[in-house]
């Protein structure tokens, strides 16, 4: 059951990044109506997919590395349209949705086995802990979209050459409040997902902090966000910077989340 | 009975120079110009335009020649001598009138083609006309028409997107930059004619609060009065900065006033809100160098004028499509029209038709004494349809577009066929 929803959730976002792409490029407002109504069905469709994992599991499904990363997808698709129905910036669709069809591909690739629950994450921890984190990054991937959509424009303005991005894409100010936006949400979300996550240690391994790779790495992700944050409401960091600091930052999201697990060893491997 | 004629006169920025315009513009509003005519003899149908840059004046007449000269008199006959206003004034008639009025009202007309701003003012003079109901069948359909005109020019081409003047560029790279213009400051650095016209597209867009810097003081204090703002010395230039968001800077300096090391001091007290700077003076006043700070942008007056040439050459592109529409629209509008022609004609036939039908149908009853109401009803049926039968080519004969005679002529015919036009009507009684 799951397995199909999943096949027709990635097909969904498929469909829905095509026409996005078909919006960008033409301007079409009838092709951008199609494919919001077609990415929020293939969102709608995930979480369908999502919980019917959940009861053939039997647990929360985001243990595999394929669940990992399609809950992940998941959450931007959802901290998307959560902020879509707040704000607008101009083709942001565009952008948020070939991010999230590249996280479905790499989850259509990954061994969709549902294993069974090792006993360490056997807690009401995991759920609060792991979900609280990839929400956080969801918010955090949306930064880095904005941060990139930023560069993009500002390179053209400041060239003074007007390409392909000038006209569809907003204004400076638009996207670099989209970046603040996105990191006043996803910080929070990310320091409390670390919160949890520590708990939670103390409890399965009687220590708060075990310096496992995972956590160095969360913890140095996290100081980027914190020095990105502190820098932009005490000197007014903004533009240029911001941007790029968020796409560092969220390429230190990534690492967290693949490099480590790949890389490294640590008390989080299982997760592989 | 043919349709009145459409007729339109009018200058505009093309044929006509300002200090003619100026005299002739409607200063005083519509409501006297709109009465006045009301007197002319003659016209059906009237509406009246007034902007910067055209007054036009668009009626619908049963005798175009003499009424064109009794409108000319009437609008322009005290402030124009007749020779100029045979010179500038042009005219167009019917089908011609119908295609320029849907181009002005698509913005094709317009100086800066593209520019939204002629709609408005074309539905404004409309309003005025509708509240003294000047405006008839014709006229209404027509205007109505041009508005629809306009609104699908601007949906299916992107001829307004652009911006096609350098002070228009600047407004719209503002835009781009700092998003909304609500609440943001504008400076002016010396006081020339492009700057001012510059900041007050940027007013016209929401910039609440222009400072202006200038070497004569006096100039300064005059310039800011006019836009609500307030003068300073160019000695403050620097110290300036941290409070405005776009500066137009214009001197005839010979060298640089600004460098980039002092945008760069004060980009700090700023807490980095970007800063715009726009350099319109020849030789320049910028540091190029300023450009490369982060959160400030600067263009001088060629890469202005670049924004522009690319703008350009996209719009001619647009306004190609964009006059297709309008050709499109102005023959449906025809085609509207010569229905109208037609329409009369086959009103009178049906209503002649129905009227035989009836006398017949009333005297056959008053014989018919014991027949059922379904008998009844199933008689008049009978006689509807012979009579819609035996109608049929003749009305097919007036609507169809395919035979060579004149529409004219077709009319005529069918009228006189059926004596339509007889003053004691068409056969009541054998």
């Amino acid at each position: 059951m799951s397995y199909l929803l999943f096949q027709i959730t990635f097909a969904a976002y498929f469909l829905a990044t095509a026409a996005y792409i078909v919006f960008f490029v033409s301007q079409k407002r009838r092709v951008r109506i199609i494919a919001r109504t077609i990415f929020l069905v293939a969102a709608i469709l995930h979480t369908l997919n999502i919980l019917a994992r959940y009861l053939e599991a039997g647990h929360i499904p985001i243990t595999s590395y394929h669940e990992t990363v399609s809950f992940f997808a998941w959450s931007i698709a959802w901290s998307y349209l959560l902020f879509r129905w707040r704000y607008t910036i101009k083709n942001f669709g565009t952008f948020v949705s070939v991010l999230t069809l590249l996280l479905m591909f790499m989850a259509a690739m990954a061994s969709r086995e549902i294993l069974p629950l090792v006993p360490a994450l056997q807690s009401w921890w995991l759920p609060v802990h792991a979900s609280i984190a990839l929400v956080a990054d969801g918010f955090l991937a949306l930064a880095c979209i904005g941060g990139i959509m930023y560069l993009l424009q500002e390179r053209e303005i400041k060239r003074k050459r007007f390409g392909l991005f000038y006209s569809r894409l907003p204004s400076l100010e638009a996207l670099d409040r989209l970046n603040y936006q996105c990191l006043s949400v996803g910080f929070p979300l990310m320091t409390l997902g670390i919160i949890a996550g520590s708990i939670w240690a103390k409890q399965a391994w009687g220590s708060y902090w075990q310096w496992d790779p995972k956590e160095t790495w969360s913890l140095i992700t996290w100081l980027l966000y914190a020095a990105l944050v502190h820098q932009r409401f005490t000197v007014g960091w903004r533009g240029r910077r911001a941007a790029i600091m968020s796409i560092v930052a969220f390429l230190a999201v990534l690492f967290t989340l693949w490099g480590v697990t790949f890389l490294l060893q640590g008390v989080h491997t299982y997760a592989a | 009975m043919p349709h009145d004629s459409i007729v339109l006169l009018g200058v505009n920025h093309k044929t006509t120079p300002l200090e003619v315009r100026e005299k002739i513009a409607l200063s005083g509003g519509y409501d006297e110009p709109l009465a006045s005519l009301a007197s002319v003899d003659g016209l059906n149908e009237y509406y009246l335009l007034s902007t910067c840059n055209r007054v036009e004046v668009l009626f619908a007449t049963g005798d175009p020649e003499r009424t064109k000269g009794r409108v000319l008199d009437m609008l322009f006959g005290d402030t124009v001598t007749a020779e100029d206003a045979n010179h500038y004034v042009y005219c167009y008639e019917d089908e011609e009138a119908v295609r320029h009025l849907l181009m002005v009202a698509a913005s094709l007309d317009s100086m800066i083609v593209g520019e939204a701003q002629i709609l408005g003012q074309l539905k404004e003079a409309y309003r005025y006309a509708a509240q003294k109901r000047t405006c008839g069948l014709i006229l209404n359909r027509l205007l109505r028409k041009s508005f629809s005109v306009a609104k699908r020019v601007r949906t299916e081409t992107r001829i307004g997107s652009n911006a096609v003047s350098i002070s228009y560029a600047a407004v719209e790279l503002s835009r781009k930059i700092f998003g909304q213009l609500q609440g943001k400051a504008v400076m002016l650095v010396g006081a020339g004619e492009m700057a001012e016209l510059a900041a007050e597209h940027l007013v016209g867009q929401g910039v609440s609060d222009v400072v202006v810097a200038n070497r004569t003081l006096e100039r300064a204090v005059k310039l800011a009065r006019r836009f609500n703002g307030r003068a300073v010395s160019l000695e403050e230039l620097v110290g300036q900065l941290a409070a405005v968001d776009i500066i137009i800077s214009s001197t005839g300096s010979p060298g640089l006033i600004l460098n980039k090391d002092e945008v760069k001091s004060v980009m700090r007290e700023r807490r980095n809100q970007p800063l715009f700077f726009i350099d319109i003076a020849v030789p320049r006043d910028l540091d190029p160098g300023i450009n490369d700070l982060d959160n400030v942008y600067l263009y001088d007056i060629d890469d202005l004028q670049s924004v522009v040439e690319m703008n350009k050459a996209e719009r001619d592109v647009e306004a190609v499509k964009a006059e297709r529409i309008v050709a499109e629209e102005a023959l449906k509008f025809k085609c509207w029209l010569d229905n109208m022609e037609v329409t009369p004609t086959i009103i009178a036939l049906r209503k002649e038709a129905e009227h035989i039908c009836r006398a017949e149908l009333d005297k056959t009853f008053g014989r018919l004494k014991n027949i059922s109401p379904g008998d009844r009803r199933a008689i008049e049926k009978m006689a509807d349809s012979i009579v819609s039968k035996i109608l049929y080519h003749p009305m097919q004969f007036l609507k169809g577009g395919n035979t060579r005679l004149d529409r004219c002529e077709k009319i005529n015919t069918v009228r006189n066929l059926f004596r339509l036009d007889d003053d004691n009507g068409p056969i009541r009684e054998p």
